[in-house]
């Protein structure tokens, strides 16, 4: 077939109406910027308030509930195995929170090739002293190292330094919250009591924010051999593991699998966390709702105004086919017009998205919750650019087709006799 | 027998709406190689309707029509868009140039799309037709700009681009001044008489159909005078 002809056609129709063109192709061109900006900023959003917990929740966690056994004593008597034995009032047994064997567990973790890395942790309830008042709190010992890596800890402190943590014993950070209820400045020492009732004084190296508020005036960090001290016990006591995955999604088959394996239990990030999925899913699917919606009613302008000019065209279409091209030459004439609208068009936006993103990117957005955000968030992913270009070339397209069509069934006798 | 270019062959078409009619009722003739040919008669007596079936672009019709021997029954659309572009020609009442396009572009059109010579050959012969037309000077124009005689000679010239076996006109002079006329039929003689060019005009002139070589006189859809 003989493209460049079809070619130099549709660009003489296209360029004789040149300003119903350039209509048509500022709507795909607006529709397209609007789709680009709405999903960039959106999930930008998205991302943001998903980081704000998952970012520091790993993604499966090994620990040991304190929860009463599952192999009752009359189970396992073999008198009564075949009965079904109602128990009542039964207790959590006198189980330690304290990982088992927990060296070995990691001697493996770190040889498993979908781990990406893990870090220990010990959680310990603790009251803080301030003057006659004693407020609840909790002790994180963590290996700083390990959690700024993996869990960005770093980026929550918003005063003094987190691996004094690591170099400076008794030491401790505390969430912004929780200091200014102790009116602790970064210097000063503050007083825990255990719940054994041990009495211990550490230093405060920094403050840190973490965007939750509840979060910030209970919690505080201090190294693993700190709270090790604190609690009285020996250097491979550990009340859990955090581990972070390669790949997120395997999270829920991994954990069930480390649970027979190191016989603790695992909790993993979607059974955690799964609001969070739920809310950026919902979030992510009403930008690209609005968005096509756009796309769509872009596609309704080009298809009016292709009949308009099918219409207007109708002599130089009869005198087309007259002079021998057939209808399937007309058709893609016509679709071609409507392609190209949708192709500069969305060319346009897709560039006015992205300047348009950018803008928003540059935007001052200051919050106290959010120490390490400055400007709105913006996502730059390349797939809304791609999902953006088809999708105006895929409306366009459809938008063209029943024109073109028409237009391919005008027939010439009809027009040229009705003169 | 081998220079007939067209013939028809019982040729009967009814129009259905609102009512059935018949506008043509056994049209048979065949027109040779070379020659100059007018179908005259009153209005509606079916002319043009016979030429749009002679010209392929109106299939609803009983009898069998063959161009260059070839018949053109159960044909598909795009098959017969083929033949009208390499065998026949077209000049209509009115002028039915594209406007987007410049004289010569229009010329070139049915020529590109033939795809037979390059864009520059094509463009080479379109100037040519242009020359032997006398408005070769016109060929940058847009075709809104030239007036309606000239805009009749782009057409013959257009009609002319893929050398046809056969050129049909549709009242080519219905339009045109007494003056324009002449210069328009003159050019048919001499394509007719020069260049041997097989021609069919439909036209309702008397004084343009008898200085064509052969008439054929139709009323009520019939015809009355080969």
């Amino acid at each position: 077939m003989n493209f460049k002809l079809i070619i130099s056609i549709a660009k003489s129709l296209l360029l004789a109406r040149w300003k119903q063109t350039l209509v048509a192709a500022v709507g795909v061109t607006f529709s397209i910027t609007m789709f680009i900006t709405l999903l960039s900023f959106m999930t930008g959003l998205n991302d943001l308030l998903d980081g704000l917990i998952l970012n520091r929740t790993p993604h499966i966690r090994l620990y040991n509930e304190v929860k009463p056994n599952k192999n009752q004593p009359i189970n396992l008597t073999i008198a009564y195995k075949d009965h079904y034995n109602f128990i009542q009032s039964v207790k959590s047994g006198n189980s330690r929170q304290e990982i088992y064997n927990s060296a070995s567990i990691m001697q493996t973790l770190k040889k498993d090739e979908r781990v990406l890395g893990f870090a220990p942790k010990i959680i310990a309830q603790v009251f803080f002293n301030d003057g006659t008042i004693d407020i609840t709190g909790v002790v994180n010992g963590i290996d700083v190292q390990a959690e700024s890596k993996l869990f960005h800890f770093n980026d929550y402190i918003t005063a003094g330094v987190g691996v004094d943590l690591s170099k400076l014993s008794n030491s401790i950070v505390l969430g912004k919250g929780l200091a200014n209820k102790l009116l602790a400045n970064i210097g000063d020492m503050v007083q825990v009591t255990t719940t054994k009732g041990e009495r211990f004084p550490l230093k405060v190296v920094g403050y840190f924010q973490s965007g939750i508020q509840e979060f910030d005036k209970t919690q505080s960090y201090a190294s693993i051999v700190t709270v090790q001290k604190l609690l009285g016990k020996s250097s491979n006591y550990i009340t859990d593991i955090q581990i972070k995955l390669n790949n997120i999604n395997i999270a829920p088959a991994v954990a069930k699998e480390y649970t027979q394996l190191f016989s603790s239990d695992a909790e993993d990030i979607q059974t955690a966390n799964s609001q969070f999925e739920t809310g950026s899913f919902i979030r992510t699917l009403i930008s690209y709702a609005v968005g096509i919606t756009l796309l769509i009613v872009a596609g309704f302008g080009i298809y009016n105004i292709l009949n308009m000019m099918i219409y207007e065209k109708m002599d130089s279409i009869a005198i087309l086919k007259a002079t021998g091209f057939s209808g399937r030459d007309v058709k893609r004439v016509f679709l071609l017009i409507a392609l190209s609208i949708g192709f500069f068009g969305g060319l346009v936006g897709l560039l006015f998205g992205f300047l348009l993103s950018s803008t928003i990117d540059q935007i001052p957005f200051n919050t106290a919750a959010l120490p390490t955000i400055k400007t709105y968030p913006i996502n730059y992913n390349p797939v809304f650019y791609l999902i953006g270009s088809s999708f105006s070339l895929v409306t366009t397209y459809l938008a063209g087709l029943l024109p073109s069509r028409k237009a391919s069934k005008v027939d010439p006798v009809v027009i040229i006799r009705g003169k | 027998m081998s220079d007939i270019i067209l013939e028809a062959k019982k040729i009967n078409k009814d129009f259905h709406d609102p009512v059935t009619v018949r506008v043509l009722t056994d049209i048979s003739f065949s027109i040779n190689k070379g020659e100059f040919v007018s179908v005259t008669g009153k209005s509606g007596c079916g002319k043009s309707t016979l030429l749009y079936i002679l010209s392929t672009m109106d299939t609803d019709y009983e009898g069998e029509l063959l161009i260059d021997n070839e018949p053109m029954e159960n044909k598909k659309e795009a098959q017969l868009a083929r033949i009208r572009n390499e065998k026949i020609g077209f000049v209509f009442q009115f002028h039915y140039l594209l406007n987007e396009f410049t004289v010569l572009k229009n010329v070139m059109l049915p020529g590109l799309k033939l795809n037979k010579f390059s864009a520059k050959e094509v463009e080479y012969r379109a100037m040519e037709k242009l020359r032997m037309l006398g408005i070769e000077q016109l060929a940058l124009k847009n075709a809104n700009q030239v007036s309606g005689g000239e805009k009749q000679r782009v057409a013959i010239a257009r009609a002319l681009i893929n050398d046809p076996y056969i050129i049909m006109g549709d009242e080519p002079t219905g339009n045109l001044d007494k003056k324009n006329s002449e210069v328009v039929f003159d050019i048919f003689k001499r394509l007719a008489e020069e260049f041997n060019q097989t021609l069919l005009i439909v036209t309702h002139d008397q004084g343009f159909a008898e200085r064509t070589h052969r008439i054929i006189e139709m009323e009520d859809g019939k015809i009355i005078n080969l």
